[in-house]
């Protein structure tokens, strides 16, 4: 069977693992963005605050991704809950990195304006400080996603879902017939995927971006 | 006059009863600081120390010092962007030193260096913030957003919906103002408004806002290093050294014609009779009239004109009324009757507001000897010549002069009397107070 006649006759088994890795790449993301956006607009006016958000998600970047699923299974289980939870760390450094970065950059005189004109601390972040760090945290969930899309891959280890699934099968069936077309499968489904996401984000970036600041 | 953009000119937006109200603006309220003072944690001496400053209401009041002087703290204390460490502000009679500030900031117009717009939000979203904020009906908004930017001198149906990056620092400037003007505050604080834009764009924005100024009465409290940009726009001056100690605070012309100390006169600087043209204004002398003919006369018409005129030369105006060229006698018959070719451009006008030296510098660089005066959109309104020019600065000097020596005579009596007093009390004290003063 070579890789075509293996689409062909597995297209409804791949377009669910493709789903669900997609599914699953997304809403961790969603996540991610939430609480990096969060853990960014909390630490960025403090300078150690900050410098010790970035280092904390940094570290966690450094922990090989089969480890910490392998040390979240005896913790949360096999399956989603722990690819969920791997996903949503990883995912944080850039987010947390880029919005602090982000919100520090917006020009002091900007920020000295909002205040003079009689904006609350709120009004200021929400309509002037985060628009404005907009473009670098968009980035930096560009960048989350792409690094998730392999990550999520590796979830199949724990039972997650995804195409890693394949790829784990693949490599464990090596030398039967269909072991490189399941890698190969699994490994375009990911690249795949991960293009779309990237096409997605730039008419995100388009739509949300105000003209104003759009480079 | 056509200088009245108070009132709704521009025909696109029909104005309702009830935001023509809004046009009756709030006049200034008085600004009292007592004391104040702001000592940063860890500084062994205070950043500002101990100033009392009273500003009336209406007045224009500049802060002018050396960089470092504290004078931007001092004007960020008024909206306590900068929380005083001692000492109270007044605004309008009221206690302001713990009022609420973000609540405070929304009734004082704030106008900082290179504009301070917001690059993500179009001029006219810059110019309603504040309205908004204090929950103005949407239509009264719209329509002070048109109101404000004709005030300024922007063009509303073309600036609107423009970003900040799409115009040129000066029409940042201007929208930074119909910013701070928006919800009709009593006070207006400037901070360096015009640091960052180019001398003459300058020149325009400071004209801009004495006119803004003579129609609102605003308290204005407007920070700058530069004198001459002082005596231009001041009612009344602040010279502040070190820490804002106030080492004169008073007219341009008596800083100029008796500055307090050496300190003062080290910063008015060398020129000071040419820094006098600055303190009058094109209004205050004598605008004659010229003839004038516009582009759309026919030929025959302008050469009556220049037949029957009895001057050597006329003014051109073009279809909106404004100077376009200087049509000598023979400049017609020499361009075949061409206006397109015909006479010499107007290199430059002044307003009414524009000082003796703009007026001279014009009348100097244009070969005809006289200046055209314009007023709102440009449109021709008068000349000024070097005659006229002359003599009024002869006048002035003279003036001067004259209050200068009474000034001095006075300073001298008052010296002759400490002296004879504090000979007369002290007896040997008095000698260590002559050589103090040697």
């Amino acid at each position: 069977m070579n890789f075509w006649e293996y689409l062909g006759n597995r297209h409804q088994q791949l377009l669910t693992d493709a789903f669900q890795h997609a599914s699953v790449v997304f809403q961790c993301m969603v996540v991610a963005t939430v609480l990096g956006v969060l853990i960014g607009v909390a630490t960025y006016r403090s300078e150690w605050a900050g410098n010790l958000a970035t280092l904390t998600t940094a570290t966690l970047l450094t922990i090989p991704a089969l480890a910490m699923i392998g040390l979240l299974i005896p913790i949360v289980g096999l399956g989603v809950p722990p690819t969920v939870i791997a996903l949503t760390l990883y995912g944080l450094l850039p987010i947390v990195r880029n919005a602090i970065v982000g919100l520090r950059g917006v020009d002091p005189s900007l920020v000295d304006a909002a205040k003079g004109i009689g904006m609350s601390p709120v009004a200021r972040l929400a309509r002037v400080e985060l628009p404005l760090a907009w473009p670098p945290i968009l980035t930096g969930i560009r960048v989350s996603t792409q690094m998730l899309m392999g990550i999520a891959a590796i979830a199949a280890f724990a039972s997650g879902p995804g195409l890693g699934n394949l790829i784990f099968r693949g490599i464990a069936s090596l030398g039967s017939k269909n072991a490189l077309n399941q890698v190969l499968a699994g490994t375009l489904g990911i690249i795949v995927l991960a293009l779309l996401f990237d096409a997605a984000y730039v008419l995100i970036g388009r739509l949300t971006i105000p003209r104003g600041i759009r480079g | 006059m056509a200088d009245t953009p108070g009132s709704p000119q521009t025909p696109q937006t029909p104005l309702t009863p009830q935001t023509s109200e809004t046009t009756s603006r709030s006049v200034g309220a008085a600004i009292e600081l007592e004391g104040l003072t702001k000592r940063y944690p860890g500084g062994a001496l205070p950043a500002v120390d101990n100033v009392s400053m009273d500003i009336r209401a209406g007045e224009t009041v500049i802060l002018v010092g050396p960089s470092g002087c504290g004078k931007s703290t001092t004007l960020k204390m008024i909206n306590r962007l900068i929380e005083p460490t001692g000492g109270r502000i007044r605004i309008g009679g009221e206690d302001v030193t713990h009022m609420d500030p973000v609540r405070l900031r929304r009734t004082i117009g704030y106008a900082i260096q290179a504009s301070g717009l917001f690059p993500h939000m179009t001029v006219a979203q810059n110019i309603a913030l504040v309205p908004k904020m204090l929950r103005w009906p949407a239509a009264r908004v719209r329509a002070r957003v048109e109101e404000m930017l004709d005030l300024v001198g922007l063009d509303p149906g073309e600036f609107h919906g423009r970003y900040p990056r799409q115009l040129s620092g000066g029409q940042q400037q201007r929208v930074g103002v119909a910013r701070a003007l928006a919800a009709d505050p009593p006070v207006l604080l400037m901070d360096e408004p015009f640091g960052a834009v180019d001398p003459i764009t300058r020149d325009h924005l400071q004209d801009e806002l004495i006119r803004l100024q003579r129609e609102l009465h605003k308290t204005i409290v407007f920070v700058t290093h530069d004198f001459d940009e002082a005596i231009k726009i001041g009612d009344r001056i602040a010279v502040l050294r070190e820490r804002s100690h106030i080492a004169q605070f008073d007219t341009p012309e008596a800083i100029l014609t008796n500055p307090a100390d050496d300190f003062v006169s080290g910063f008015v600087g060398a020129g000071a009779a040419l820094k006098r043209l600055n303190l009058t204004r094109v209004r205050d002398v004598e605008i004659t009239d010229y003839p004038t003919v516009t582009v759309d006369d026919p030929l025959q018409h302008i050469f009556n004109r220049l037949r029957s005129s009895g001057t050597n030369e006329i003014l051109l105006l073009d279809k909106q009324g404004r100077p376009y060229k200087w049509l000598r006698r023979g400049d017609m018959m020499r361009a075949k009757g061409s206006l397109a070719r015909a006479g010499t451009l107007v290199h430059d006008t002044v307003t009414r507001d524009a000082t003796l030296r703009d007026a001279l510098e014009a009348v100097l660089t244009d070969n005809t000897g006289r200046v055209a005066v314009t007023g709102r959109r440009g449109a021709y309104e008068g000349v000024v010549d070097v005659e006229t020019l002359m003599n009024s600065v002869h006048e002035l000097l003279e003036a001067d002069r004259l209050e200068a020596r009474e000034a001095q005579h006075g300073l001298e009596e008052q010296r002759a009397a400490q002296t004879h007093a504090e000979q007369e009390g002290f007896g040997g004290a008095g000698g260590l107070g002559g050589e103090a003063k040697a």
